[in-house]
Formats: structure tokens, C-alpha cells, sequence
């Protein structure tokens, strides 16, 4: 537990760090990819529903595997259109 | 089982690339393939190690994957932040149902997996349905003006008093039905805390129930013993919570304003 614990506070620092220069604005990308990233819980998703063996959890890891999907592949491509455009603008 | 691990290890490195690669704007759009790339690598990896089910959990994939893409590709690029927070939502349920799921297949795995469960159920209940809000108020389903319930103050103690106990309850009893009842709680708590943020700020809760879904991830890391969920979980929590704060400087209002929104008594003049 305490290995899980020590990689829990190093990770916060890293979080910190990684978007502490931030361009103003990028706060809106930035917040999709994020929020694409934690779209992760959909290898917890897969991992509980490799193991249901009764109906009840079956349907719940099936869904949370539907929602967790959703969550990946809308937001990197939901965050990918956004930069896009913001290259369009530049150039 | 070691690659497996090593595939883990690569997936959470290429999130930290991301992000970083996301702060700068000449990587950006870099950062967010490299992202996408580790998450490849991650699912899979993880449909590789599991023992059955497989078919149905490739057909729950692919759904998901033919509802995510035309939503995102399709949607206006003014009405993109509501889509960025119904994808935040559905992440937080799933969070949630994950927990739920391993919950009911079984749990003596101690006091620490009891406390990760409930925390999973309750955050990512909070950010599902708070996230539904804000969705709502974006579209002008519902009014964007701050919604002030009467007693809303009193009401928003109230449900969290409530949760606060449920999840004690749940550590001390293992019940499966408390454990539903916690996750019914942290959507009455994510609606209340979500009404009383108006207009400008609502960009500003995304973010933070962003982050919220960010820490349910990382905490169902813990139930499930898995690194990669984790560190990405917590990777998002942290920087979330930060960027969380910098749009709120930005956009020169006082964090507290929404953070305690539900739990004052005077509307926010804005």
C-alpha cells in the first residue's frame, strides 16, 4: 500500500509541474486532453468486465466499458478539432 | 506479466508528454496524439491480460467508439465545451460504476479498498451529474443564470451531511444497498453543487469537476491495485486542480465563488 501511496504523491508533483506554464490560451485544450486522459478508467472498465461472471456485474462493467470509451475517443477528438483551429488562426 | 506493467509504465509516460506537450502551443496537437497513443497501448494491453467476456466487452468498445466520434466531429465549435462536459460525466460514471461493479464481485480486501471504493463512488457520482448540469445550462436547456434554490444552503449541507454518513456506514457494514445509496447522494450533491454557478464560471466548474473525475480515476486505482490508473488519475486531479485556478485568475473571479457556491446564502454578483 505504501508503494501505491508514494507513486500517488509523486504523480500530484508531476500534475503540478507539467501544466504550471500554461498559456492562457491553451486553458481550454488543455482541460479536454486532460479530461480525455482520465477516459484511462476505461482499462479499469475492461479489467472488472474480464472478470464478471454473473448478469448484475457483466451489465455494469459492460457499461462503464461504453461510457469510459466514449470518454477517450470523444475527447482527444474533440481536443484534436479545437487545436486545429487554433492553427488556422495563426498562420 | 512484467511487460504488462512495461506497457503501463510507457502509457503513463506518454501522459505526462501530453499534457506538457497541451501547455505549449507549438506541441499541442502533438501532445494530444501522443496522448491518444498511450491510451492505444493501455486498452490494449489491458484486453489482452483479461479471462473472459472478451467479444462483449469488443462490441461495448466499438459502441462507445461509434457514439464518441460522430458527437465530437459533428458538434458546432461553440458548443464544444458543453461536449467536453458530458465526455467528463460519462468518465465519472464509469469511475463510479468500475468501483460499484468490483464492490459487488467481492470485497475483503480490507479498510484502505472500502475507503478508495466510496471515494470512487462518491467523487465520480458528483462528477457525472454535475457535469449533466453544466451540460444542460451550456445547450440553454436550462437557464445559465445561477440557479438559487430556497434553502439551498441548508439543502446542499444536508445531502453532504448525509453522504459523509452513508460512507461511513458503508465501511462499517460492507452493505451493497448503502453503497447505491452513497452514489444516489453524490448526484443529488453534484446537481446542488453545480445550480448556484452562472454565466461565466460554468467554463471554470468543468474543469474543476474535471479534476474531481481525475481523483474518482485515481482512487479506483487503489481499488483495483492498478499503477496506470493511478498515475494518469492523479496526474489529471492535480493538474486539473491547478489549471482549475489559473482559468479562474484569468478570468479574474474568485475560486470561492464557485467553490461555495451551493453553500451561500447571497447570489454572486455577475
Amino acid at each position: 500500500m505504501i508503494e501505491l501511496l508514494t507513486i500517488f504523491v509523486l504523480a500530484v508533483f508531476v500534475g503540478f509541474e507539467v501544466v504550471s506554464k500554461v498559456s492562457t490560451i491553451l486553458h481550454t485544450p488543455l482541460m479536454s486532453g486532460a479530461n480525455a486522459i482520465h477516459g484511462v478508467i476505461l482499462v479499469g472498465a475492461i479489467l472488472i468486465t474480464g472478470q464478471a461472471d454473473d448478469t448484475l456485474t457483466l451489465v455494469l462493467g459492460l457499461l462503464a466499458v461504453f461510457l469510459a470509451t466514449v470518454n477517450v475517443v470523444g475527447g482527444f477528438v474533440v481536443t484534436d478539432r479545437m487545436l486545429e483551429m487554433f492553427k488556422g488562426h495563426k498562420r | 506479466m512484467t511487460w504488462v506493467q512495461l506497457a503501463y509504465l510507457a502509457a503513463a509516460l506518454c501522459f505526462i508528454l501530453a499534457l506538457k506537450g497541451l501547455s505549449t502551443p507549438r506541441y499541442a496537437r502533438l501532445g494530444n496524439l501522443v496522448g491518444a497513443a498511450g491510451m492505444a497501448l493501455a486498452v490494449v494491453t489491458s484486453y489482452t491480460t483479461i479471462e473472459r467476456n472478451g467479444l462483449l466487452i469488443l462490441v461495448a468498445v466499438v459502441a462507445g467508439t461509434a457514439a464518441g466520434i460522430p458527437a465530437a466531429r459533428q458538434v458546432k465549435m461553440t458548443a464544444v465545451p458543453q461536449m467536453v462536459a458530458l465526455f467528463n460525466g460519462v468518465g465519472g460514471a464509469a469511475a463510479a460504476l468500475v468501483a460499484l461493479t468490483e464492490f459487488l464481485e467481492g470485497h475483503d480486501a480490507g479498510v484502505l479498498f472500502a475507503v478508495a471504493t466510496v471515494l470512487t463512488v462518491l467523487i465520480g457520482s458528483v462528477s457525472f451529474s454535475g457535469s449533466v448540469v453544466t451540460f444542460l445550462k451550456l445547450q440553454e436547456v436550462m437557464t445559465t443564470r445561477p440557479v438559487l434554490l430556497p434553502a439551498g444552503q441548508l439543502l446542499g449541507i444536508g445531502v453532504a451531511v448525509v453522504s459523509a454518513l452513508l460512507a461511513i456506514f458503508v465501511l462499517v457494514s460492507d452493505s451493497n444497498l448503502l453503497l447505491v445509496l452513497l452514489a444516489l447522494a453524490g448526484l443529488a450533491l453534484g446537481v446542488l453543487f453545480v445550480l448556484p454557478v452562472g454565466g461565466a464560471d460554468v467554463p471554470i466548474a468543468i474543469s474543476l469537476l474535471n479534476a474531481f473525475t481525475g481523483l474518482a480515476v485515481a482512487a479506483s486505482g487503489y481499488v483495483l491495485g492498478n499503477t496506470l490508473l493511478i498515475v494518469a488519475g492523479t496526474l489529471v486531479g492535480a493538474s486539473g486542480t491547478i489549471l482549475t485556478r489559473l482559468m479562474a485568475q484569468a478570468m479574474g473571479r474568485p475560486l470561492t465563488n464557485i467553490l461555495f457556491g451551493a453553500f451561500k446564502a447571497t447570489p454572486p454578483s455577475a
